[in-house]
């Protein structure tokens, strides 16, 4: 593999004592408090949480585009201060710039960093070919479908052999066979850039499947609400998805998760109820319980 | 496990050029089929370009005076004839000649100001609340009502003809660049910053190529207006141009004249905006499909 991915085992993240608000009209609104996650280098590990937990606000303080307001982030023990290609980035939307090819894509960060031309054409075509994308290299990103295009972010992100990877809800927009597809590419990446992942879903199966480690947050404002660590042997196939071990995980988080949506849409609806409404609605319409 | 063998399954966009060779019969159909709503527009264009001709024909030569008066109107055949001795004038081509170049360098001023002024204000908060303020002040007065004051401000007439072109495409093309930037999509300057891009190339490879749909818009606009404004300006203080010809023609009763000045206008106003687009086309290749 070519120089632009050489990386030894960095990227260590720390957030200590981490909260941020927002300033409204009505005073600051506390979207996250009380954090603390570390992710050790090369390690894969996500953050899960009810919708508006503030997770994405987490990922962003990490990238460098929020500041916390209280608390540090720190990436090897350098305060983050702004976002850098030290930490790369892969956004929901893609993000590509629709004005530029895929391998001009790819190569924006090391044109960035001052890469002679013809090193970093050579350097894009490498990545593409790693990501099965040679072949669309001249192609503008709207021709892509969702999951090329994801690809592309991916690759984007990695070329300028980050120490950490960031992931923010990536594959949220995408068909679940893509899906399952792109979590295929992923690993691999990571596994073979020893690369440390954080990574942002709801989805709590793409957690499970993909980490070493899940924290699981609470209702807004969001903090911590568990850290669990998946011992699932790698690498990891499919077939896992149906084994107990993978079950027992998934129904552990489940329970987290729902107790922290719950309380996310109100007090009124408590676990109970929701329970009653189940069963009254059994076989019924909604008109005939009513 | 290779990347290539998870590659996604599904068509590829790519373009795969069909298996079977075709025969002459077979593409020409094929291109027919593919190309059907095009001709269809085309062949509807020319046959409402012929029925327009014919209407006015037949309105001149039976000198209809129906709430308005076709009487002093000239026929399309008349127009033609006055075209044909035009074209062999050098006075006729010099008309166009110096209206084309006051188009040329109001247009050119108006981009090469316009468009950096608009990329600034869209990036600098504080050049936009100096600038603005003025520009919208000035904007809503028409480039026509400029004319005394251009007089007064500039040594010679060409100059103050060129200015008022100037005026005319300056506002769309300030208002449509900042509108661009102003639509730059937040998750890209933010991908471009953490692939390590600093304020300078931020502007160049993200705010400009992400305004330049709209910078465009400004210009085929800014066009449009420029030849108004031109058009008025001779009229009103001109030696020379287009406008002042056909304005001259009115003044010498020469009837055909007057259209023919017209269709000239016309016809300069459309190929202006046609070179536009294509520029467009050349500058952004990513919006062509």
């Amino acid at each position: 593999m070519s120089e632009v991915l050489a990386n030894t085992s960095k990227g260590h993240i720390e957030v200590r004592n981490f909260s941020l608000a927002y300033e409204t009209i009505e005073g600051p609104v506390q979207a996250v408090t009380d954090t603390q996650i570390h992710v050790k280098p090369g390690e894969f590990v996500s953050i899960v949480g009810p919708s508006g937990c503030g997770k994405s606000t987490l990922l962003n303080a990490v990238a460098g585009f929020l500041k916390p307001t209280t608390g540090i982030v720190t990436v090897d023990g350098d305060r983050v201060n702004g976002p850098s290609a030290e930490r790369g980035m892969v956004f929901q939307q893609y993000s590509l710039f629709p004005w530029k090819t895929v391998r001009e894509n790819v190569e924006f960060g090391l044109k960035m960093r001052g890469m002679p031309r013809s090193q970093r054409e050579r350097a894009a075509r490498t990545l593409l070919g790693l990501a099965g994308l040679e072949a669309f290299e001249k192609h503008y990103p709207e021709k892509l479908s969702g999951g090329m295009k994801q690809r592309v972010g991916i690759v984007r992100a990695l070329a300028t052999g980050p120490k950490v990877l960031l992931l923010d809800e990536p594959f949220g927009a995408l068909d679940a066979q893509t899906r399952v597809i792109m979590q295929q590419i992923l690993t691999n990446m990571w596994q073979r850039l020893k690369i440390s992942v954080l990574f942002v879903t709801h989805d709590i199966d793409e957690a499970i499947f993909l980490s070493d480690r899940v924290y699981c947050m609470t209702a807004r404002p969001g903090s911590i609400k568990a850290e669990i660590p998946i011992p699932l042997e790698r690498p990891r196939q499919q077939a896992m998805m149906m084994s107990s071990e993978f079950l027992a995980l998934r129904r552990g988080l489940m329970s987290l998760i729902r107790e922290e949506s719950l309380k996310a849409m109100g007090g009124e609806i408590n676990d109970m109820g929701m329970q009653g409404l189940n069963i009254e609605l059994h076989g019924h319409s909604l008109a005939d319980v009513i | 496990m290779p990347a290539t063998a998870i590659a996604e399954a599904g068509p590829a966009p790519a373009a795969t050029p069909p298996a079977t060779p075709a025969s002459f019969g077979t593409l020409t159909l094929r291109w027919y089929r593919l190309n059907q709503g095009r001709l269809r527009a085309t062949a509807i264009g020319i046959a409402s370009l012929i029925a327009f001709l014919l209407v006015w024909h037949l309105l001149t030569t039976y000198r209809v005076v129906f709430f308005v008066r076709f009487t002093n109107v000239p026929s399309p055949l008349a127009v033609y004839a006055s075209f044909t001795t035009a074209i062999h004038d050098p006075k006729f081509l010099m008309h166009i000649l110096l209206s084309c170049r006051r188009i040329f360098i109001g247009f050119s001023l108006a981009a090469i100001v316009g468009v950096p002024l608009g990329l600034i204000m869209g990036r600098f908060k504080l050049a936009h609340e100096v600038i603005f303020p003025v520009a919208e002040v000035l904007r809503p007065i028409p480039a026509i009502a400029w004319v005394p004051m251009a007089i007064m401000l500039w040594p010679t007439n060409e100059q103050s003809i060129v200015f008022i072109t100037f005026l005319g495409s300056f506002f769309p093309i300030l208002v449509n660049t900042l509108h661009g930037m102003s639509l730059v999509d937040p998750v890209l300057v933010r991908a471009a910053q953490c692939l390590g891009a600093r304020e300078r190339s931020i502007f160049r490879e993200v705010y400009f190529p992400a305004s330049l749909p709209h910078i465009f818009t400004g210009l085929t606009v800014g066009m449009g207006v420029a030849w108004v404004s031109l058009i008025a300006a001779e009229m009103i203080s001109g030696q020379y141009g287009i406008g002042y010809f056909t304005w001259e023609a009115y003044s010498l009763v020469q009837y055909a004249d007057i259209a023919l000045g017209m269709i000239a206008i016309g016809v300069l106003g459309l190929g202006s905006s046609l070179l536009i687009r294509g520029m467009g086309q050349l500058v952004m290749p990513w919006r062509s499909t």
